[in-house]
């Protein structure tokens, strides 16, 4: 934390979170203070004349009126370098780990801990020379931060036309003096540490239109509802509909090179299910560890309300950064809900004028900055380099109805609606992805990048399995009314396909060895096998063949055994269910000629 | 002493305005003594310059404005805990009613608690068996969960929560339980049953309860609950128990607080309840746990009544985003006369995954879970089928399947307030019914479990 700024004033009013100080002049909008005899942690977020409304990061109970307000005069930041990957932050950076040594079981208050570690030593080595010219953003020198990310030490923006002084490898602390620049004339110094408010955005030199896919390695997604690297996606569902479980696999599967997991006002065991199911996870583009690429910021629901909005911010500017070095980062917060509540709460404590059910007329504004930080960029920096910085959002909707406010904000800016259905968790279908309603706005543009991955008739796949699961929507309401028998055998046979569409594959159980991680090889194929019998089912029908064998043809079982069917293992009962489709339906189709 | 104040300016509802104090601290503890010399407790609201507002638990009935003295104490609410406190019945704000002598404090606790740092949680995975097959074959409930049941009005709730409490064991573990029993607004009626029962069983022994009757003070409520979870942090963390806690009815503890909240007068959030309920719900559930090296737990089961069983109603809704499952019981299986009525097919408990399997329950457990909830889902679905269609108009597996959701009804959900059933008998009973059914509709099944548990007269009956 920086330095109390001489500006003390005096606590005029508590309520809750909410502290209301008096004789705050100088101070500025934003600025970090530090409340009562404890020093407990608080931000500005409203002045008026030398008046401060002062949101408390920790527990208010026992302050009261006159007691002193200190202002540091600095926004509330983080700090920013070597030892952020694998640490566990709360809402406001303090490693949680650390508190735990201090403090014990329980986090109590006043507690000033540093972001990062100030004992342990990097090994850096420098990626320039003295006498060279950098800039903003430019690398410097890199330090392995753990096998999987090679973290890059850059030049803070702001500091243009720089020549390097003195430069040096070895193992420094993140104070210890690394690099020292000439700026128009002058030293600076410069330690592998940089601090960065979290309320502003890190700049980039130029943003790009996303176009290449996030690999999730979960069907449904992967298939039909795409997010593109540098994209917005936002999951609402009721409780029980598997949000969570949806982050924990995009962050433990998805193909981006750091993940960021904010854990906004959830519960705490989730917490500690990531705490304890990463280290032992391996990526498996990788094979290391998926703690290596990991940083958890937690602000479980029992914790300080105020630090759940902050929490948030502090996600985003530590997921920023390593966008900054050049890489594809993935953010997930859980849940936003909670964070648009930490909002209302504040705002009704500031009596301001409420909008839409009692949150902040400013909610939509606020959630749109949030999520306009992510994208796909050019860094800053002399080399050009790309990033991404792809943003997940879960949405708790009271009682699942998406028409209430946080749901409706958040629509009109993500570009992917997963929508978690109640009925088809209660019918254990999982991911309870409802595939009529949700959506992705990158799919167009993703096509072309699908023709040259995937393959190049992956699109057609594609809606033509979507048009099955809508025709199957239809026709179970004729069955529902008349009985399957009034069902002709063409019908018959898009039922039966859509069974297995759901069945083998847009079903995926996140807690099964193999079917958690679903390869785009792996997926491409199922599909294919699918829409394959599909096609020689429907022109055996046509031909007049008996619909009995064909729908309880045996090559079902071994189609749904390819959900569960190692990715080594796959290829080759790919070619066994294609062989059988191909035979079987060759003769069949021989048999009514 | 303190200062006393007789300045209370306004008395709206539970609130009380005191003007020109000085020190007064937010959160703060607050006793009123009225005119007729009888103290009440309270909590500042809100420390202003100069006044406070003063929210009180006992109700602002027979006070007056000019004669009441109120005092600052300078702390936060607290409760006297000690290991004496087992076998002792307390009022909601912690007064023992059962004639029996003050209990003397070994600690005094802030009731607030603190939350546990996810870093030092340690995560819930020891199974405890109920006896109640719905719950511990189908939902699971383990060591440090937090797993609420959602009833409605006129449903055995209490009778559920008292055969838990009664039944609930670890397996292979002598450790016994101890409870701590939350009462509010509830009928003397009802709380009578749960004190009777842990009398009749010698629960009592080993449980701490606290009542707040439905004619007891509103406002209490709020503090009924925190005073409970605080013993059973003690007894947890300090003592080494194992604690279930039980909380009823959380809808009354809802009620008490809107109505501090109105009047307050604050921005309202649906249905009238205030914005910050979520946050308020959580900083009571989120207190389950166990904590890493440490050997006692607290395992909650909180009790609501769904308004109109409507299970969207923000009282069960924010209460089921912050628990780890939820137990719904379900008026028509009620009506048939089926006691426990768990509809198992909306319920669910989040930590099965981690407390069932080898060495836990069984290795079939999960098998069972599935392939039982699957069938009797889909005998659900030829029920409905068979009401439009008619019986006749189902294919044999269909009826087979209806025939089986009907047993599975009667044999493994029902069973008696008294049955405590080990969680063996219960798999067993699961196969017996799976047997029922035609081998190859059995897909959640593993061959392997098949061989070892398939009552083996099935060979003869499926294929």
């Amino acid at each position: 934390m920086a330095r109390d700024t001489g500006i003390i004033g005096k606590i005029v009013r508590v309520s809750g979170p909410l502290v209301v100080a008096s004789g705050m002049s100088g101070a500025r909008m934003f600025d970090v203070v530090r409340v009562g005899e404890k020093r407990v942690i608080g931000e500005i977020i409203e002045l008026r004349g030398d008046t401060a409304s002062i949101q408390v990061y920790e527990e208010t109970s026992g302050i009261g009126p006159g007691e002193p307000v200190v202002s540091t005069g600095a926004p509330l930041s983080v700090e920013l370098g070597p030892g952020l990957i694998s640490s566990i932050f709360d809402g406001i950076q303090r490693p949680l780990n650390v508190i735990h040594s201090i403090a014990g079981d329980y986090i109590t208050r006043g507690i000033d801990v540093p972001g990062l570690d100030r004992e342990r030593k990097w090994h850096f080595v420098p990626a320039v020379k003295p006498g060279d010219a950098v800039g903003p953003g430019d690398v410097l020198g890199t330090v392995q931060e753990t096998p999987l990310v090679l973290h890059k030490i850059m030049v803070p923006p702001g500091v243009e036309n720089a020549k390097v002084a003195e430069i040096r490898e070895g193992d420094f602390t993140v104070e210890e003096i690394v690099a020292v620049l000439e700026v128009g004339g002058q030293k600076k110094p410069l330690t592998m540490m940089q601090k960065w408010p979290v309320r502003v955005p890190r700049p980039v030199r130029e943003k790009l239109p996303p176009e290449e896919q996030l690999v999730t390695g979960q069907r449904v997604i992967d298939a039909f509802f795409p997010i593109a690297k540098g994209g917005t996606a936002c999951v609402p569902g009721p409780f029980g509909s598997g949000k969570t479980v949806i982050q924990h696999q995009l962050a433990k599967w998805s193909d981006a090179q750091i993940i960021v997991f904010v854990g906004c006002g959830e519960r705490g065991n989730e917490m500690t299910d990531v705490l304890l199911e990463f280290p032992e996870l391996t990526d498996p583009r990788s094979g290391r560890p998926l703690m290596e690429r990991t940083v958890l910021v937690a602000n479980t629901s029992n914790m300080p309300v105020a630090a759940r909005e902050a929490s948030i911010y502090t996600g985003i500017t530590l997921a920023e950064y390593f966008r900054d070095m050049g890489y594809s980062v993935a953010l997930m917060a859980d849940s936003t809900s909670r964070w648009a509540e930490a909002l209302r709460e504040i705002s009704g404590r500031l009596e301001e004028m409420p909008g839409e059910e009692g949150y902040p007329a400013y909610l939509g504004s606020r959630l749109a900055e949030f999520y306009e930080r992510a994208g796909r960029v050019v860094a800053l920096g002399s080399d050009r380099r790309e990033g991404a910085l792809s943003v997940i959002g879960a949405v708790s909707p009271p009682g699942g109805d998406l028409s209430e406010p946080v749901t409706q904000a958040t629509l009109r800016i993500v570009k992917v609606f997963w929508g978690l259905d109640d009925r088809l968790a209660a019918r254990k279908h999982f991911p309870a992805i409802n595939w009529l309603t949700s959506y992705s706005l990158y799919t167009d543009r993703l096509d072309s990048y699908f023709r040259k991955v995937l393959g190049d008739d992956f699109p057609e796949m594609r809606d033509e399995a979507m048009a099955i699961l809508q025709q199957e929507e239809e026709l179970r309401e004729i069955v529902r009314l008349v009985g399957i028998d009034a069902l002709g055998g063409r019908d018959r046979m898009i039922l039966e396909t859509a069974k297995s569409l759901r069945e083998d594959f847009l079903y995926q159980s996140a807690f099964h060895e193999v079917d958690t991680y679903c390869s785009q090889r792996k997926m491409y194929g199922i599909l294919e096998v699918i829409l394959m019998r599909h096609h020689k089912a429907m022109e055996a029908i046509e031909a007049g063949a008996d619909l009995e064998p064909i729908l309880e043809d045996p090559v079902k079982e071994k189609i749904a055994r390819a959900r569960v069917t190692p990715e080594e293992e796959w290829p080759k009962l790919h070619d066994e269910i294609v062989a059988a489709i191909r035979h079987g339906y060759s003769a069949r189709t021989r048999a009514v000629s | 002493m303190p200062l006393e104040y007789t300045t209370i300016s306004q008395i709206s509802g539970p609130l009380i305005m005191v003007e020109q104090v000085r020190e007064v601290h937010y959160d703060e503890l607050v006793e009123v003594e009225t005119q007729t010399g009888e103290i009440r407790r309270g909590r500042v609201l809100e420390a202003q310059e100069g006044r406070a507002l003063v929210q009180l638990f006992e109700g602002t009935a027979g006070l007056d404005v000019s004669r009441s003295k109120v005092r600052f104490l300078g702390r936060v609410l607290e409760i006297p805990v000690s290991r004496d406190m087992l076998g002792r019945i307390f009022d909601g704000a912690g007064r023992p009613i059962d004639g029996g002598p003050r209990v003397v404090p070994e600690k005094r606790l802030d009731i607030n608690g603190s939350p546990i740092n996810p870093y030092a949680r340690a995560y819930p995975s020891e199974f405890i068996q109920t006896g109640i097959s719905a719950i511990d074959c189908m939902n699971p409930l383990v060591r440090g969960q937090k797993l609420p049941i959602f009833s409605g009005a006129g449903l055995p709730h209490a009778a559920m929560a008292a055969q838990i409490a009664r039944q609930a064991t670890v397996l292979g573990s002598q450790e016994p339980f101890a409870v701590v029993f939350a009462a509010m607004g509830i009928t003397f009626e009802e709380a009578d049953y749960f004190i009777s029962d842990f009398r009749r069983t010698g629960a009592l022994e080993r449980a701490v309860l606290f009542v707040n009757l439905a004619n007891d003070p509103v406002i209490e409520r709020i503090a009924t609950p925190r005073m409970a979870l605080t013993v059973a942090e003690y007894l947890a963390f300090d003592l080494d128990m194992h604690v279930l806690v039980i909380m009823t009815d959380m809808t009354n503890y809802a009620e008490a607080l809107r109505e501090v909240s109105a009047a307050r007068k604050e921005v309202p959030g649906r249905r009238g309840y205030p914005g910050y309920m979520y946050t308020d719900l959580a900083t009571m559930y989120e207190r389950a746990g166990r904590i890493k090296g440490k050997k006692g737990s607290i395992t909650q089961i909180p009790i609501l009544t769904m308004p109109e069983d409507d299970k969207t109603h923000p009282i069960p809704d924010l209460t089921g985003y912050i628990t780890e499952g939820q137990i719904i019981l379900s008026r028509d299986l009620h009506k048939k006369g089926i006691y426990p009525p768990v509809n198992v097919s909306i319920s669910l408990s989040r930590l099965k995954d981690k407390g069932i399997g080898k060495g836990k329950t069984r290795e079939d457990h999960a098998d069972v879970l599935n392939q039982l909830s699957d069938a009797y889902d889909r005998g659900k679905e030829a029920r409905e089928l068979a009401v439009v269609l008619g019986e006749a108009a189902l294919t044999p597996t269909d009826r087979l399947f209806l025939k089986f959701a009907d047993e599975f009804e009667r044999r493994f959900i029902k069973q008696g307030p008294n049955e405590n059933r080990p969680i063996e008998k219960t798999l067993d009973l699961g196969w017996e019914l799976l047997a029922m059914l035609p081998r190859s509709e059995l897909k959640r099944l593993s061959e392997r479990n098949i061989e070892k548990y398939m009552p083996k007269t099935q060979a003869a009956a499926g294929d």
